[in-house]
């Protein structure tokens, strides 16, 4: 074969291959695209100021959902609060102050395999846990705690990779100017990490926002505005579930999807907008 | 002769790998010393462990003795902090921190707990005396990483300077720097010796006769030679020094 017969058949797989990928990434932006539109598109006419200040009444089918985008929040933010601590804590115990060893695998066992537990047997959990036994009734708090417990991995995972992404040198330079251990990972380590552990934490939120099977049952689905951590709340998702496979009102429950779009859309902005202001300086 | 660094029988291991067997050296207060040899020579190692830098790595294990001013850098009631600030390190990439210029210089002084003027000040001062100061005057607040090589690189010493140390050590600090860089480094480090302990990995021969004041040659994890500049470079009494430096190998 000449040399240009073989440049050009490596010239055509190029293309295929380009091609190939090309439409890869296209069919999976296309799929997603599809999605919001259809869900915006349905919901959006049923949005309105009335939609997001209202109690929803008769059962869900006329009214607004405020109670349940307020459940949503606070659920979420409990989540987040109670699990972002120990997450990252456990992410930079395994990552900088112990060796691979025996006890570092365990944690990583145990973290994986909670990743891998479906959402409904965390519901069963915190029934069990939070709701019955510590007495907490059906509540936000109880909600909170138990999705705390099904995103805690992910936390601990993503934060984990941030932190060994930080290049070692930047450690052995802040140690070199007189830093203690705690000092570098506080003011080098932390800072550098975080714009991965901050992604972790959004797909965290969203992972919250989204679940069902898991808050039904333990934060309940009443439609009341919850006035304090004991309350029992519906969150949107629940709301939407409820709405849709009762067969209440499929306008309320898409106005509600979209609106549950545009929170999760909302939140990343956000977070993004933190971060970045967080480490602009110098970087 | 009045040392500021002695260092007797000293081994390191990592491991059980043994890469310093055994070392004596003297090195002088105030002038540059060289510590030459080809990679693998166990010079890396030499010089982090001045500072204790080689704590960090597990399985490290040393033997034998390291004094600064008399006194074992590795006796239970040293600070390793304080002693690494005494001895400031320039590693052989520019490693600047990911923050702005400022703040890179400002970060040594800033765990010390200074007021505002002061570190502003120090940093001030140590950007000067790094040669960098008319550079970056205009540009403190933007990122360190936007600096040419060279720029950084002396970013890192003049981070280093900013804690007053009394011993720096630059490992192969111009590996990856063009001639011109190369030429201002060395400019700064023959001015720094009047009042630094200056311990250089240096990047080649030439750059060793061009700076040094006295030289070790090590191979392998042993200290082959050790003289004056005008001895060591001119007249070598070992085969293996005279090879290395004429560069037969290396």
């Amino acid at each position: 074969m000449g040399l240009n017969a073989k440049n050009k058949k490596a010239r055509s797989k190029e293309r295929a291959a380009k091609i190939l990928i090309w439409s890869a990434a296209v069919s999976v932006m296309a799929v997603l695209f599809f999605i919001v539109v259809y869900i915006l598109v349905k919901g959006l006419p049923v949005v309105s100021i009335g939609f997001l200040t209202e109690i929803p009444s008769n059962m869900g089918r006329s009214g607004g959902i405020s109670s349940t985008i307020v459940g949503t929040v606070l659920i979420t933010l409990v989540a987040v609060a109670i699990a972002a601590p120990f997450g990252i804590g456990t992410a930079f115990y395994l990552a900088e102050y112990t060796r691979e060893s025996i006890v570092t695998r365990i944690i990583r066992f145990c973290a994986e395999s909670l990743a891998g537990i479906p959402s409904i047997v965390y519901g069963l959990f915190g029934f069990i846990f939070f709701v019955i036994y510590l007495g907490f009734g059906y509540s936000v708090l109880s909600g909170g705690l138990t999705l705390a417990f099904m995103i805690l991995p992910t936390i601990i995972r993503t934060s984990e990779e941030a932190i060994k992404t930080v290049p070692n040198i930047y450690r052995e330079v802040s140690m070199s100017l007189g830093a203690s251990k705690w000092q570098t990972i506080y003011k080098v380590v932390f800072p550098s990490a975080l714009r991965g552990i901050a992604n972790g934490i959004v797909l965290s939120i969203g992972r919250s926002i989204a679940e069902t099977a898991a808050v039904i049952y333990t934060a309940g689905s009443v439609l009341r505005m919850p006035s304090s951590m004991f309350s029992s709340s519906r969150t949107m998702a629940v709301h939407f579930f409820i709405l849709a496979s009762e067969g209440i009102s499929m306008e309320n429950a898409f106005g509600t999807a979209a609106l549950l779009v545009i929170l999760i859309f909302f939140i990343n902005v956000v977070v993004n907008m933190l971060v970045n202001r967080f480490i602009a300086k110098g970087r | 002769m009045d040392y500021k660094i002695k260092i007797e029988a000293f081994k390191f291991f990592y491991g059980r790998e043994q890469v310093i067997n055994g070392i004596d050296l003297n090195i002088p207060k105030n002038g540059i010393f060289s510590l030459l040899g080809p990679a693998k020579s166990g010079i890396t190692t030499m010089l982090r462990a001045v500072n204790r830098l080689s704590d960090i790595v597990p399985g490290a294990r040393m033997e034998g003795s390291i004094l600064l001013d008399g006194k074992n850098i590795n006796d239970a009631d040293v600070n390793v902090a304080e002693l690494r600030r005494r001895v400031g390190i320039v590693f052989d990439v520019p490693a600047p921190l990911p923050m702005s210029v400022y703040e890179n210089v400002a970060f040594g002084p800033k765990l010390l707990k200074k007021g505002k003027a002061e570190i502003r000040a120090l940093v001030e001062e140590s950007l000067q005396t790094a040669a960098l100061w008319d550079d970056v005057k205009d540009r403190l607040n933007t990122p360190a990483q936007s600096l040419s090589g060279g720029q950084q690189q002396r970013l890192c010493i003049a981070r280093v300077l900013a804690l007053k140390p009394e011993v720096i050590l630059l490992d192969r600090p111009c590996s990856g720097l063009d001639p011109i860089s190369t030429a201002k480094i060395e400019e700064s480090l023959i001015q720094l010796k009047e009042l630094y302990t200056i311990v250089i990995a240096p990047h080649n021969v030439q750059q060793a006769v061009r700076i040094s004041d006295r030289a070790a040659f090590m191979l392998s994890g042993d200290l082959i030679e050790e003289g004056a500049n005008t001895e060591i470079f001119s007249n070598p009494v070992h085969k293996r020094t005279s090879d290395y430096i004429t560069g037969r190998f290396g």
